[in-house]
């Protein structure tokens, strides 16, 4: 026995309301944040990622202050991420109760940002945000994954593995990869990218988006080949708890922290 | 009453995540701070750290939290906690940032698990070694009462504690290396993982922490 494969809920929180959308349109309202964060630090949630979705800057004092007041009460593993642009934005999270900061468009528009970070606080903080979509020029070629910004509307350019590679010579401790294609949808994770990630690179991969069912959890450890899944809808409506995502998990041969 | 905790500060990373559970585990008074006569005022002292080992070699010796720390040690009852970069800065050295030295006060070495690191078995293993492990007890302590052995904790690390004399492990964690998980000497005990983070295990070893009276 070693280390547990980790279980991670996700919330998208929009000005103060956790929130989460069909490919980040329809939104339906979860409830409150830190109500919610303590709901899964009790259930036995191996970490909390906690995603600003907000547009205005003018909403961060209440970002900062959400975050302050969940670290008061959650003794697991805090990530925060979603408009990390600089070092005083991670300084700024950091001492407001994250263990971790997510930084996504950032590190494309400035990739020395994650070098920076990674020598001021340290690789184990900071988590590098993918989202990726499938793209194909023509039907004959083989699949090939580019990296989006503005919730998968815009598109890079940059592939997908070796900017992971990249990200992780750089000195990301963790890549959170998110298929836009899935994001939302329920089908389950986009393994193909997630398994190639996972084998390029050396550092812990969580994958994330389109979770419908406990079974996607165990595809995406098993066949994705990651280090930890996050989740956010199977959790806040109610489909499922985190207990019983960690004994199906178990049941299929997955370790978890019981 | 309940005990009071300074938690040495040497401006490295965020330390509220510690006090806060320090607070929730029952704590009095939490001071996070440098002055010698807060620490030295403390019943309890954390030495926590987070971060690049050069840096908070530099920044400890820099704040005199060396001699902060002798100080407590010295004492020979006051109950010290170790976290994480505050247990490897006790080793001798650090291979980290192309190598270390640190504060001498337990014999042994501060290893990297390596470039492609592999269990024993060939099965490549991630670094940092990041998660949730088994922690196997080696002896018996105050500090792990109410503790099942093989609990797990939350570990996030790349360089791993080798002492040179095995019987000062409290406890050791499995990762295609057995490296010290707890070390345990007089009134000192020290963690590779973070309790403070550790849920409801880490809440009682932090618990169990203030009620230790520094004696095994």
């Amino acid at each position: 026995m070693g280390l547990a494969k980790r279980i991670i809920p996700c919330l998208d929180v929009d000005r103060g309301r956790v929130v989460k959308g069909v490919n980040f349109v329809g939104i339906r309202d979860a409830g409150d944040p830190v109500e919610i964060a303590r709901r899964y630090n009790e259930q036995g949630a191996d970490e909390i990622t906690f995603l600003d979705i907000t547009a205005s800057h003018e909403e961060r004092d209440t970002t900062v202050h959400t975050v302050e007041q969940m670290a008061r009460e959650v003794f697991i593993p805090l990530t925060v991420g979603g408009g990390i642009r600089s070092v005083s934005d991670i300084r700024t999270m950091l001492n407001a109760g994250a263990d971790k900061v997510s930084i996504n468009t950032a590190a494309i528009h400035n990739p020395e940002l994650v070098a920076d970070a990674a020598a001021r606080f340290g690789s184990q903080c900071i988590v590098v945000a993918m989202d990726v979509k499938r793209v194909t020029n023509d039907a004959t070629d083989a699949p090939r994954y580019e990296l989006f910004t503005h919730g998968g509307r815009k598109p890079t350019g940059i592939e997908a593995v070796s900017w992971a590679q990249r990200m992780a010579a750089l000195g990301a401790g963790e890549i959170l990869l998110t298929s836009m294609d899935r994001d939302g949808t329920r089908d389950g994770f986009e393994l193909t990218i997630t398994r190639a990630i996972a084998d390029a690179v050396d550092i812990p991969i969580i994958a994330s988006g389109g979770v419908g069912n406990l079974q996607h959890l165990v595809d995406g450890i098993v066949e994705g080949g990651a280090d930890a899944v996050l989740a956010a809808s199977i959790f806040h409506f109610g489909d499922h708890t985190v207990p019983e995502a960690k004994h199906y998990l178990a049941q299929h041969g997955v370790e978890v922290r019981l | 009453m309940a005990a009071s905790v300074a938690v040495i500060d040497y401006g490295m990373g965020n330390l509220h995540s510690v006090a806060s559970a320090l607070e929730h585990a029952g704590a009095g008074e939490v001071v996070v701070s440098h002055e010698a006569a807060a620490i030295a005022r403390a019943d309890h002292v954390v030495f926590p750290g987070v971060g690049g080992i050069r840096d908070c070699m530099a920044e400890i010796r820099r704040l005199g939290c060396d001699q902060l720390l002798a100080d407590a040690l010295a004492d020979g009852h006051k109950p010290v906690l170790a976290i994480c970069v505050g247990m490897q800065a006790l080793m001798d050295s650090s291979e980290e940032n192309g190598g270390v030295e640190t504060l001498g006060i337990i014999p042994g070495r501060v290893r990297f698990f390596g470039q492609d690191h592999r269990t024993e078995c060939g099965q490549r293993l991630k670094v940092p070694h990041m998660g949730w492990n088994e922690v196997h007890q080696c002896r018996e302590h105050p500090l792990w009462a109410g503790i099942d052995d093989g609990a797990r904790f939350y570990f996030v690390h790349s360089y791993y504690v080798a002492p040179d004399e095995p019987a000062v492990n409290a406890a050791t964690f499995n990762y295609g290396v057995v490296g010290s998980a707890a070390i345990a000497q007089d009134n000192l005990f020290a963690v590779q993982f973070h309790p403070e983070k550790s849920h409801t295990a880490g809440l009682r070893l932090l618990s169990n922490f203030l009620q230790w009276n520094g004696t095994c």
